[in-house]
């Protein structure tokens, strides 16, 4: 009883993404969102009609509107249809995706359209954060993602040289990805040479945690097209399948009282692994998976959770990142969309790690699609106090 | 559906109009504990809670990611926790959905909203139109209800003095409801002669500020009887979005509100609205909004609301046996509110309003300007 079965199979059979970027001044947020939905549709060779329900989310101080699904209802499609709004911070893209599951799996919707958005040009988002945090305890504490924590707890493990040359090698290979990715809000050019240059000179923002290995902040919509299985196998692409998801959330506050042993700051990313893998039969998740779209906030954050996500023990993550393991055509292709570092619209970010993962497994990447065959992919989201989610995609109805 | 969805515990805190020595965490603290000691439930990763669906708002919590604030006092540490960022009646219509799905077997529900603790309802809801148009010329939910409330009232007859009864009766039903805010009665003389806060609506006819929390253990039907020997079953849910601009609907046609039962009653099998349910809890947050929605629901006619009024309709049908929202409910736990009304009653546990025999309920809740997103809910014994 611990995990039942699943009522019935959901697939994913559309996809659409706005190109990300700093300002998107022509569009307001229900034409900016409905670019998304307008590709989704496309993507799907589906009209508005064909949607059953709409699902919405976002990081609802960060442009200061009040439950804009009601708003947005202009670009969503949502009109004379169901409707839902969730979120949970930072995790919602990957939380409304589980949410479009759950509702099509029940049977009480057949197709389900998940839309993430933000807009983040027209808010202040370290404003829209701080304010996260408990008036009376935490506010001058809580800085989001923005922590420099992670830095110190590599440093302290692996020695400053190689720790932080990790951190720029990953930061690098995904600047190279988010060159491949059309709709990446950025990507330098950056070189493998200039790692000594970075370490030295890209300003710092909070202890060893500098602006180089820094996400974005973006303005960008992705929308998402879910299905039960019986209409999903008469759809125009290939269905991509939901095998299963988790979400782990853990208290109110990162631990602000110093780091204990016992309890790892990141203790959410591996339990949120382990029990899903449990429960699907994974014993070796980097063999399984052929690639993980991780919501990596900084270039810090993605190379330890590396660890936790893939149950590694050691230095072995570093040694996946040293070795370029994590590159597009390694062993363990992480974001080849370039992530969150690439691009950041807070909202929509961790649906894009589903939507990109499922592009992969669907084989229409594009540009950064990974040269051997995606079987098994692997998403997550990231938000709130050390917030998990983590989604299994497959290519096919075996498992 | 074959399968169906129980309400195995429902726990509440008394609504109040400033619970001005509680902070929202201590107001969902003996919500939860009340929980645990009714079924016995626990945070067991195989057998107890793994996922927990919760319902607050950011813009009245006047924090960024609300439930975040929560997580601890909901159970949520190490577990799984999605927030409902709309009137939390869809929380349940969510729940149901997680449990059919078959991704979970046992959810808990929590709510909570503090609307003392905001500056003005009027500024917040002013926030949840657009900055360009709506925004700036200060629409906000009273006064676009009053656009709805003139238009209605012309439609179906009602009259000032309709009103007036409708306020009447939800503060004398209210006296009966242990969980009720606290209002003093009212005649209809008074009603009328309260202040006209946007025309046609008068200070009394609008649900007065309101703090409350909640919670709900939802369980799949092969394990209810874990947890309780006197389950409430959701059987059927609706919801629907209704278009964004004053201008661009007819504002009395029910139009979302009619989508919405229109699913509901089919998913559970409802065939007759005016003999199918012993009870009906409708989210009038102001007072034309009773017989409006209840036309919506079909158990008035459609442009009779006013007859319906005089013939005695919302006793007859026991609408509102709670007070409704009328008497006071947070703005965006309106639908619960009226979800857990139902199960008393259905559990027969609603002591001096109790319906008796009552099998079958109703529950509506909405939110948005004019009625723009509606949900109902269908729950039987």
């Amino acid at each position: 009883m611990a995990h039942r079965k699943k009522n019935r199979n959901v697939g994913i059979i559309g996809i659409g993404q706005t190109k990300y970027s700093s300002h998107r001044e022509d569009v307001n947020q229900p034409e900016m969102i409905h670019e998304a939905v307008r590709a989704a549709l496309d993507d799907a060779g589906l009209s508005l009609e064909d949607i059953d329900c709409v699902v919405h989310g976002n990081m609802e101080l960060f442009e200061m509107v009040n439950q804009p699904d009601l708003w947005h209802v202009i670009g969503t499609g949502a009109y004379g249809k169901s409707e839902f709004r969730v979120t949970t911070g930072g995790t919602v893209g990957a939380t409304i995706a589980c949410v479009s599951d759950n509702l099509v799996a029940s049977g009480m919707y057949d197709i389900v359209m998940a839309i993430g958005f933000e807009k983040l040009q027209e808010g202040h988002t370290t404003g829209g954060i701080t304010n996260m945090a408990d008036p009376l305890w935490f506010r001058n504490l809580q800085t989001g993602a923005l922590t420099g924590s992670t830095a110190y707890n590599v440093i302290r493990e692996f020695g400053e040289e190689r720790a932080k040359r990790a951190s720029l090698m990953y930061r690098i290979i995904m600047d190279k990805h988010a060159g491949l990715n059309s709709y990446a809000h950025r990507s330098f050019g950056l070189e493998f040479e200039q790692i000594d240059d970075l370490i030295k000179n890209s300003p710092k923002l909070v202890g060893d945690l500098k602006l180089i290995e820094m996400c974005s902040q973006s303005d960008g919509a992705c929308a998402v097209i879910f299905a039960c299985e019986k209409k999903a196998k008469e759809s125009l692409k290939k269905p991509v399948w939901i095998r299963d998801h988790i979400t782990v959330h853990r208290e109110e506050t990162f631990t602000i009282f110093g780091y204990d042993e016992k309890y790892p700051i990141t203790h959410t990313h591996s339990l949120a692994a382990k029990r899903l893998y449990e429960r699907n039969n994974i014993t070796k998740p980097l063999e399984y998976f052929d690639v993980f779209e991780m919501y990596d906030p900084a270039s810090w954050w993605g190379l330890d959770w590396l660890r936790d996500f893939f149950l590694l023990e050691g230095d072995e993550h570093l040694k996946l990142v040293e070795n370029k393991e994590i590159m597009i055509g390694g062993k363990m292709p992480i974001n080849p969309s370039g992530g969150v570092i690439g691009s950041n619209p807070i909202g929509a970010t961790a649906l894009v790690r589903v939507a990109e993962a499922a592009l992969q497994v669907r084989g229409d990447a594009g540009k950064h699609q990974i040269p051997t065959p995606v079987n098994h992919a692997l998403a997550s989201g990231f938000g709130g106090t050390m917030w998990t989610v983590l989604l299994m995609l497959e290519k096919d109805l075996n498992w | 559906m074959e399968k169906r969805v129980a309400v195995c515990a429902i726990s509440q805190i008394k609504n109040d109009g400033d619970y001005w020595d509680m902070r929202f965490q201590n107001m969902l603290l003996p919500c939860l504990e009340s929980i645990l000691e009714q079924t016995g439930v626990t945070f067991d990763l195989d057998k107890g809670i793994r996922d927990i669906v919760t319902c607050s708002d950011d813009v009245f919590d006047a924090r960024t990611i609300s439930n975040n604030g929560v997580t601890d006092v909901v159970g949520a540490h190490f577990r799984g926790e999605e927030k409902m960022a709309q009137e939390g009646i869809n929380g349940l219509g969510y729940a149901m959905a997680s449990i059919l799905s078959g991704h979970d077997d046992v959810v808990l529900f929590m709510g909570h909203c503090k609307e003392s603790q905001t500056e003005s309802r009027l500024m917040n809801t002013n926030l949840a139109f657009d900055p360009f148009y709506s925004r700036p010329l200060g629409l906000d939910f009273l006064n676009a209800n009053a656009f709805q409330a003139r238009e209605y009232m012309k439609k179906s007859g009602i009259t000032d003095d309709h009103l007036a009864k409708i306020v009447v009766r939800s503060r004398k039903n209210a006296k009966k409801n242990p969980f009720a805010r606290e209002n003093k009665s009212v005649t209809e003389k008074e009603v009328k002669k309260s202040a006209m806060i946007s025309d046609p609506i008068r200070e009394l006819h609008q649900w007065p500020v309101t703090d409350w929390a909640f919670g709900m253990l939802l369980c799949c039907e092969e394990r209810a009887k874990e947890f309780t020997n006197n389950p409430v079953w959701l059987t059927g849910f609706g919801n629907c979005m209704d278009s964004y601009f004053l201008g661009d609907k007819d504002l009395t046609s029910n139009f979302a509100l009619k989508k919405a039962v229109e699913k509901a009653y089919a998913m559970g099998g409802i065939k007759d609205p005016k003999k199918d349910f012993g009870v009906v809890e409708l989210k009038d947050s102001f007072a034309y909004q009773l017989p409006m929605w209840a036309e919506g629901v079909g158990i008035a006619d459609e442009g009779k609301g006013g007859k319906w009024i005089d013939d005695g309709g919302p006793d007859e049908q026991h609408v509102n046996l709670s007070g409704g929202m009328l008497n006071g409910n947070p703005i965006i736990l309106g639908g619960v509110a009226r979800a857990i009304e139902c199960v008393l009653q259905l559990r027969g546990e609603a002591g001096k309003r109790q319906v008796k025999g009552a099998r079958c309920a109703l529950a509506h809740g909405t939110y948005g300007a004019a009625g723009q997103h509606h949900a109902v809910l269908i729950l039987e014994k």
